[in-house]
């Protein structure tokens, strides 16, 4: 006998990379935008593209299409900015998708202990069975610094 | 009549004087009060004496300030971009760093420096103090101490002592040796 075990109806945001389609609990994202300049500076995260200027606060661009659908975007239609947790504090951070997002209500069934650490649950819509992504397995960050970290404040410069 | 009662005045940001510089062709930024001294490569030709550690390509010349030797870390090979040929040195302020770049782009002042986001997770969080958004673009400000770490320091100075060894051992040597000359 399989268990299912299936959670209340939530809100999930679909989106595109490519011909397959995840979903992002709609609690963390932010907001879609358009692609805008990726500014580029020297850096060893490879997973990070660069930043993008969004509402004054500097967003790491992280294409995640590599891990999820075993290769980068080449074209990209907009940026999910989600909400990436470390620890206490929460940074927002930009995902690269390939087409139209989509808000829907869904009930989520939780990972089972094979699902990658990436899925944080699944859905079923519209004939598809859909990965929900756990952002914090999927994009990078100081793991260990993670944990202990208090809330940073921006910085004002010192004169 | 009433005096006048007095403007309410918003808080002036505080700014920080920083000089923008040019690496291969990126922009950085690294506050002024941490430069000491900025000077041409060609002035630094007569003082600046040859050092080579194979884990430390970055480093070939040192200079002696003092007591303490100053090691001249190019910028380029640092960060991992395409060599390009430096003009300029900054001797940074203390530090053990004086660093090869390609020129400056300007002086200007920045008010906010936001922190580098978490997803930057490997040596760019030594590399950097954080970002600073000027003119619509995003400008990585860097930390004057993040060039040589510690350990690198540490390299650099023992290669320098064992060279400094091994030249006294030649003089002595060198001493030491009788006379083999065939004098008639």
């Amino acid at each position: 006998m399989t268990l299912i075990t299936e959670t209340e109806p939530q809100s999930f945001v679909l989106l595109r990379l490519g011909d397959r389609r995840f979903a992002v609990s709609a609690n963390q994202i932010a907001e879609l935008v358009a692609p805008s300049r990726i500014f580029r500076f020297p850096h060893h995260t490879s997973e990070v593209e660069g930043v993008i200027l969004r509402r004054g606060r500097i967003v790491p661009v992280c294409d995640v299409a590599e891990k999820l659908i075993g290769k980068g975007l080449k074209s990209r239609r907009f940026y999910l900015i989600a909400q990436r947790r470390y620890g206490a504090q929460t940074e927002w951070v930009a995902l690269p998708v390939t087409g139209d997002c989509e808000l829907i209500n869904a009930e989520m069934t939780l990972p089972s202990d094979t699902d990658a650490p990436h899925v944080s649950g699944w859905l079923s819509h519209a004939g598809d069975v859909i990965e929900v992504l756990n952002l914090a397995a999927l994009t990078p960050g100081p793991g260990e610094i993670a944990l202990t970290a208090a809330p940073l404040p921006p910085q004002e410069a010192r004169p | 009549m009433r005096p006048l009662s007095p403007t309410p005045k918003t808080p002036a940001a505080r700014s920080e004087q920083i000089i923008l510089f040019r690496v291969s062709g990126q922009i950085f930024a690294v506050s002024s009060a941490s430069v000491q001294e900025v000077r041409g490569v060609d002035s630094l030709s007569g003082a600046a004496k040859e050092i080579s550690h194979p884990g430390l390509r970055k480093v070939k010349h040192f200079v002696r300030r003092g007591e303490n030797s100053v090691y001249v870390v190019n910028a380029a090979m640092h960060f991992g971009l395409p060599p390009a040929p430096p003009a300029l040195v900054f001797v940074l302020r203390r530090t053990r760093t004086a660093l090869l770049i390609d020129g400056i782009e300007k002086m200007t002042s920045m008010t906010r420096l936001q922190a580098l986001p978490l997803a930057f997770c490997h040596e760019e969080r030594d590399w950097y103090r954080g970002l600073t958004a000027l003119d619509q673009t995003v400008v990585p400000v860097v930390k004057p101490d993040g060039f040589l770490t510690p350990e690198e320091l540490f390299l650099l100075d023992a290669s320098l002592s064992q060279e400094a060894e091994a030249k006294r051992e030649a003089e002595r040597n060198a001493q030491d040796e009788p006379d083999t000359s065939i004098t008639q």
